[in-house]
């Protein structure tokens, strides 16, 4: 007995015994009850609701950033600032040509 | 006189929601045809329908009318059964249980004479089902469509929104799955 052959047959058996299509009885009335407190949605409230999530998302995301900015800005009695680091980093290399010139 | 499907979606689209009523009673028995190539029990058949219903009745605004609304229908029909197979996924069974009498009645009935085992078709019919049910869910549907509805590739590429190079990549692997379930089974009780 080969698989293949059997399986051939198995699914011609299938194709001449096809399911059955018997509804039961008022399907349709509890479907309808169903859709009751529903209403088709238009093509903008299908966009809509992503968006709005997406929105609800990003301002999340914006008032975490803030709160982190503030958690990690230089306290007040610490001298070296931001403004003094950055300006030392930017000019680091021109310092330092300066000083092989002397 | 009878309203066609064009001025039916109109009506519900317009508001009248009731106008949804005669598009149900018309293609009922289709789409609860189709649920059951995919659910056995009954209870998950008319689940697997109310869904198909629901999501068209939801999504209508988002029918062309340059295709028939049965089309559509069917498209959301399949592509729910999908869903269904994917969330019974873990609920295939994981060991051949016994056949059943006349399951094995026709098998044995094939093996000696395998020209008179089509006659009985509904046990093949149960040994197909059993079969399949073993089957991943896209395998499932491919074989379903390509083998027992006798789909062409692009008419399933459109069924199921995969492409058609996809489409012919899973009906090799379904194809191959199958026949290595049915190897199994037949070692199991053959040899």
């Amino acid at each position: 007995m080969k698989p293949s052959e059997l399986q051939t047959n198995l699914i011609q058996a299938a194709r001449r015994a096809p399911p059955q299509d018997h509804v039961p009885y008022a399907f349709e009335k509890r479907i309808m009850a169903r859709l009751a407190g529903l209403s088709p949605a238009s093509p903008w409230v299908l966009w809509g609701r992503p968006l709005w999530r997406a929105a609800f998302s990003c301002v999340a995301i914006t008032l975490l950033c803030c709160v982190w900015s503030f958690a990690t800005a230089p306290k007040p009695d610490n001298p070296d600032t931001f403004a003094q680091a950055f300006e030392r980093a930017v000019f680091a290399s021109s310092d330092q040509h300066l000083e092989e010139l002397w | 006189m009878e309203r066609t499907d064009a001025e039916l979606i109109a009506a519900v689209l317009k508001g009248d929601a009731a106008c949804f009523e005669p598009l149900i009673v018309k293609y009922q028995p289709r789409v609860f045809a189709t649920a059951r190539r995919y659910a056995r029990r009954e209870s998950e058949v008319e689940d697997i329908v109310q869904e198909v219903f629901i999501k068209a009745f939801q999504k209508l605004a988002g029918f062309r009318s340059e295709a028939p609304f049965e089309h559509w229908l069917m498209r959301l029909a399949v592509r729910t059964c999908y869903d269904f197979l994917r969330a019974h996924q873990r609920s295939r069974e994981t060991v051949f249980t016994e056949l059943s009498k006349p399951e094995t009645d026709w098998l044995d009935q094939y093996v000696v004479e395998p020209g008179a085992a089509d006659e009985n078709a509904e046990a093949a019919r149960q040994l197909i089902q059993r079969l399949l049910s073993r089957l991943s869910p896209s395998a499932r549907l491919v074989i379903t469509l390509l083998e027992i509805e006798e789909r062409t590739v692009k008419e399933i590429a459109d069924l199921t929104g995969w492409s058609v190079p996809l489409v012919k990549v899973r009906a090799f692997r379904a194809r191959a799955e199958m026949r290595k379930t049915l190897e199994k089974i037949t070692k199991e009780k053959y040899m």
